[in-house]
């Protein structure tokens, strides 16, 4: 008998129950974009290392692209675009609007995830590297948010619009 | 990436049944290293078993104050939690200034510990590495050598350890538990990763075929302070140049004990014994600091291009244990 190297999975996306066969090799970044259609997650670098894939994956930002899909079967999946579409803007993709936090828009899809799931870390109290106190609720200011987004790379380098419009969610 | 089977693991025996007779089989849990590794073909698993969807995830206080880990818990959940982040933060701390926010999502306690190093010729297949090809030679002596060790190399391997969270555990006197065919098994941090010496293929000590279910930190001494110093090219995402765990007790001027590991300069979480000795029963000033660095870094052996950690590390280590003792006045 020949191994089995691909599974039948079902996943949430944006709100929509998902099903596909998956070879297990696919990451969810893949799975996403080449065999769903769900193209908000970008592909960057592809090893972890610039956030552009980030969506929440049952609640938590993550790196998708370091996700196998196989292992990732009955998971709830919320994108750039499950968080919001044009006429009911989620107040972070608004925010980026406002303060024009973006020029190509690239890297904005991984951005706007992780900020979402940040500022719920942080409502959670969860410490930064930066935070001074361990033991108190982290304040979020410019360099705490800085911190905390320090996983997605911007190569315009809108980061102080980014961090004007994330702080301006924030406070 | 070649295809592979795929396992759930529905418990840990499961799981140890389903490697036992399959050599080339690997234990998947976030994944943030496995994976990428799979993609370089650093490894290629016929059989990937998923430990991640196991019920490790709790971290508890035993009635002895021994902490135990969860293996599944993730490292973001670990730095968050309460009883580490007042009992432990040179722990909490380490946890925080390593990777990035989404990594540490995914990132888990066992995940973390058997991460490999990030030594650039490890990753990259078009070069002799003896850490992943036994043999085939060590390309970064003579190579680049920023990110390489400057403490117990050998003529075989000049790689660190890349882990943060896995230096505050050495200083910590943490243990490792595992499960294998034999049963249960525990081994102290300072035994479990070992140095290059003629195997630098080998990681750690821990036998074939285990799985990690959880990590034991017993409880600090009374009125310890801890904190974790990390060194790097940027100020935040990236792996050290250095870094210090520390943790002290320092009654009326004297430090009464001194527990103290280095990241970044070793094949290992470098447990500092030499500086800790020279610290105990002496003056709590930076004198006494600077001298216990320089205990520890007589055997420094760097080599050409990474001179400067040494006096990077001892600048560290000073300043580490100064913010510690600042705070007590």
């Amino acid at each position: 008998m020949s191994p089995v190297t691909a599974t039948d999975i079902t996943v949430r996306v944006d709100g929509a129950e998902r099903s596909v066969r998956i070879d297990n090799r696919v990451t969810v970044l893949d799975m996403l974009r080449e065999h769903l259609g769900v193209t908000a997650p970008k592909k960057g670098c592809d090893h972890g290392q610039c956030g552009a894939c980030t969506v929440l994956l049952d609640g938590r930002r993550v790196t998708t692209c370091l996700a196998l899909a196989v292992a990732n079967d009955g998971a709830e999946i919320v994108t750039a675009s499950g968080l919001g579409g044009t006429d009911d803007l989620h107040p972070v993709a608004k925010a980026f609007l406002d303060h024009d936090g973006f020029q190509c828009g690239y890297c904005t899809p991984g951005q706007i995830c992780s900020a979402v799931g940040m500022l719920d870390e942080v409502k959670a109290g969860a410490p930064s590297h930066v935070t001074v106190d361990l033991e108190e609720p982290a304040d979020l200011s410019d360099a705490e948010i800085r911190e905390r987004m320090s996983g997605n790379l911007c190569r315009c380098a809108a980061y102080p619009n980014i961090v004007a419009a994330i702080g301006a969610v924030a406070r | 990436m070649i295809p592979f089977e795929y396992h759930r693991a529905t418990s840990v025996t499961d799981a140890l049944t389903a490697v036992a007779d399959r050599p080339d089989a690997v234990f998947l849990a976030g994944g943030t290293n496995l994976v990428d590794h799979m993609k370089l073909g650093i490894v290629a698993p016929s059989l990937v078993v998923d430990v991640g969807h196991l019920p490790l995830t709790d971290v508890d206080l035993l009635p002895d104050g021994t902490l135990r880990i969860g293996a599944e818990v993730r490292n973001s959940d670990l730095a968050a939690h309460a009883t580490v982040r007042s009992t432990h933060p040179v722990l909490a701390r380490a946890l925080v200034s390593a990777a990035s926010g989404q990594l540490r999502n995914l990132a888990t306690t066992a995940g973390n510990l058997l991460q490999r190093t990030r030594c650039v010729y490890f990753q990259d297949l078009t070069t002799p590495c003896n850490k992943r090809v036994p043999g085939s030679g060590c390309s970064a002596i003579g190579g680049y050598t920023r990110y390489h060790a400057i403490l117990g190399a050998s003529e075989h391997c000049l790689a660190v350890h890349p882990s943060d969270m896995a230096v505050a555990m050495a200083a910590l006197d943490a243990r490792v538990v595992y499960l294998d065919a034999n049963g249960e098994g525990r081994l102290p941090l300072s035994t479990f990763y070992r140095l290059p010496g003629e195997r630098p293929e080998l990681d750690t000590t821990l036998p074939s075929g285990a799985l990690i279910t959880a990590v034991e930190i017993p409880p600090p001494p009374e009125h310890a302070r801890s904190t974790y110093r990390k060194v790097r090219d940027r100020a935040s995402y990236a792996f050290a140049l250095t870094s210090v765990a520390a943790e002290v007790v320092v009654t009326d001027g004297t430090v009464s004990s001194a527990r103290i590991a280095l990241g970044g300069v070793a094949h290992q979480p470098w447990r500092a014994h030499r500086a800790e000795r020279a610290l105990v029963a002496g003056p709590a000033t930076e004198n006494a600091f600077a001298a216990a660095a320089d205990a520890e870094l007589a055997r420094a052996r760097p080599v050409a291009g990474n001179e400067f950690k040494v006096e990077l590390t001892r600048r560290a280590i000073i300043a580490t244990l100064t913010s510690l003792v600042e705070r007590l006045q």
